[in-house]
């Protein structure tokens, strides 16, 4: 019977929390047909801020791509004073509050501050503009790379590489044709996931951004800029996008797990 | 000399591991590094290629000093215990990639793959991947992955550890006729003595970081130079303060010159062999004797006999506690 009980509850909990609200911004998106939902995506403003999350996205994937894979093999194969506080500041961003994160971002990058002040002088603004919603996406998405791949590294070993060593490899080439090969589906996996936590990103990016329509406006913040003005419609549309991108996403990394 | 090893000092933190190792191994030789495990014979076999950066001392890989040269450029070949087998890589292209590094033309590479595959009796398994492979023939890959880029020298790092005792039984055999066939110096770690005495023309025993003894097996075994050594090689046993092997001792019935007074305790046959234990001035002491000889002297526990080291044996006097 406690066993019934504790179904029913596990399945009311998720319905409430996840598939009434999804289902609804579906059904009120397909409500009056496919027309609507294709006619606000395709809205200049739309477009517009698809285009932004993507380029926003994409640099910041390659980023934490690059910086994840060095920090793991950094943190697995190298012993270097500060280590354990590099592998906890890794983490931080998973503590931190997204808009703490933006508006530590201005305090360092704004126009007014030394930092920004002199990337302005040098013609580079970061402020309200793509650099800085890079910037911030970047710091939100920083551990997932890494803490995908540092397991598997582990697991590796150096067995491996020390072998390509001894067979002629140098460091590049031992990391290119070994180690890679070897964490291939952990990185795959740590990418997704860092891609779906770039296209979903809100509250660092609407600090750095200033919400500039049709400017440095993404996806998210499209969809709560037109909930603000009365266009639901659109609003749902977006959401509906962001969501279905988001179960793409977790299907991937459904597939990409168990290879691990 | 193929390899000189010169001094060599090497600690992890305050913890020393190899202290003034000095080694020297002949061109052609097949040596063996034997010694209890935590003696620091991978460390050394690590420093040899250049994976462990020794503190002091140097290392010459014919004739050129390599202590500060980088893996990858000391042109040796390395077998690990586990293999370490390229898993995303088929058995061919795990030979070949010493070869591929060295940007060798593909039909050169493909010939020799091919003939090094036939070496190690692998030439049906050239596509599969290494998890498809028994451990022997994942071992015999990796030797074939070290032979390919013709290394100065072959370091293996008790490379049938990790085998159950038929295979590992097997693949000794098989490469004392590889080392016969191929003449590639050769230094394996190992810490089995019947493995180093059946398969190496040089041993080198290392304990606590220390060399004990350089010398042949017979050299090793008959002239060990302290008792840890004499311990290590093979059985040995304590009569009248000395330390003997159990198959140089002649018992007897009836008092003889130099004998000692010792009492049966028990018999035990072991097929061919014949176990005497003994109580020798208090203490438990064995000989072993084929079973013609106990059949013939009709030993039974109780009996009083007189033991004494065959004469000419090898016999350590060990210092009095
Ligand atoms: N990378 C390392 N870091 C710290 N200690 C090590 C390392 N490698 C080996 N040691 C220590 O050095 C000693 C000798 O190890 P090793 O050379 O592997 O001995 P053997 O191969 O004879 O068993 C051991 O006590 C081991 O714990
Ligand atoms: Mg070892």
């Amino acid at each position: 019977m406690a066993k019934y009980g504790l179904r029913t509850i596990a399945v009311l909990y998720l319905f409430f929390l996840l598939v009434l609200p999804v289902g609804l911004i579906i059904w009120r998106t397909f409500g009056d047909g496919l027309g609507p939902f294709v006619e606000a995506l395709t809205s200049a403003s739309a477009v517009h801020a698809f285009q932004v999350t993507l380029t926003v996205a994409l640099w910041a994937v390659a980023a934490n791509t690059v910086f994840g894979v060095g920090t793991a093999v950094l943190l697995v194969r190298h012993r270097f004073p500060g280590k354990r506080l590099l592998n906890a500041l890794i983490d931080l961003p998973m503590a931190v509050s997204p808009v703490v994160v933006g508006l530590a971002l201005i305090l360092v990058y704004g126009r007014f501050a030394p930092v920004g002040g002199l990337l302005e002088s040098w013609g580079v603004q970061v402020i309200f503009s793509t650099p800085g919603m890079v910037l911030a996406t970047v710091f939100v998405a920083l551990p997932l790379v890494v803490r995908a791949v540092v397991p598997v590294l582990e697991e590796l070993g150096d067995d491996q590489e020390q072998a390509a060593h001894t067979l002629g490899a140098s460091r590049l080439q031992a990391f290119v044709r070994i180690t890679l090969p070897g964490i291939r589906w952990a990185l795959a996996y740590g990418v997704v996931l860092c891609l779906a936590r770039s296209l979903g990103e809100y509250g660092a990016v609407a600090v750095v951004s200033g919400r500039l329509v049709d400017q440095t406006q993404t996806l998210t913040l499209f969809v709560e800029e037109r909930f603000q003005n009365f266009d639901q419609p659109a609003a749902f549309a977006a959401a509906t996008a962001l969501a279905l991108i988001a179960v793409i996403t977790l299907l991937l990394t459904k597939l990409l797990r168990p290879k691990g | 000399m193929a390899i000189e090893v010169r001094d060599v000092n090497k600690s992890f933190g305050t913890t020393p591991v190899l202290r003034d190792v000095s080694i020297d191994v002949e061109s052609g030789s097949l040596t063996a590094l034997l010694g209890p495990s935590g003696g620091g014979k991978s460390t050394l076999l690590r420093v040899i290629a250049g994976l462990e950066q020794p503190d002091t001392g140097t290392v010459r890989i014919s004739g050129v000093d390599a202590t500060r040269l980088a893996p990858q450029r000391r042109n040796v070949g390395f077998v690990f215990q586990h293999y370490a087998a390229f898993k995303h890589l088929t058995v061919f292209r795990n030979v070949a990639f010493g070869l591929e590094i060295r940007k060798r033309p593909k039909d050169e590479i493909r010939k020799r793959v091919m003939e090094l595959l036939e070496l190690v009796h692998l030439e049906q398994m050239a596509d599969r991947y290494p998890s498809q492979l028994s451990g022997g023939q994942r071992q015999r890959m990796a030797l074939a992955r070290a032979l390919a880029v013709e290394p100065e020298v072959l370091l293996l790092d008790e490379p049938f550890g990790a085998l159950d005792a038929q295979v590992r039984k097997e693949l000794r055999t098989w490469l004392r006729r590889l080392h016969d066939e191929v003449h590639v110096t050769t230094v394996f770690v190992t810490h089995d003595q019947e493995e180093a005495i059946e398969v190496a023309d040089t041993i080198v025993v290392l304990a606590d970081g220390e060399v004990e003894q350089v010398g042949s097996p017979a050299e090793v075994y008959d002239n060990p130079a302290n008792p840890f050594v004499m311990r290590f090689l093979g059985p040995v046993t304590e009569i009248g303060g000395s330390l003997v092997r159990p198959h140089d001792i002649e018992i007897s019935t009836e008092p003889v010159e130099g004998g000692t007074a010792a009492t049966v305790s028990r018999v035990v046959r072991l097929g061919f062999e014949v176990r005497v234990e003994l109580q020798v001035e208090g203490r438990d002491a064995w000989v072993q004797v084929t079973r013609g000889f106990a059949d013939q002297l009709a030993l039974k526990s109780g009996d009083v006999v007189s033991v004494r080291p065959t004469p000419g044996a090898r016999s350590l006097v060990l210092a009095t506690v």
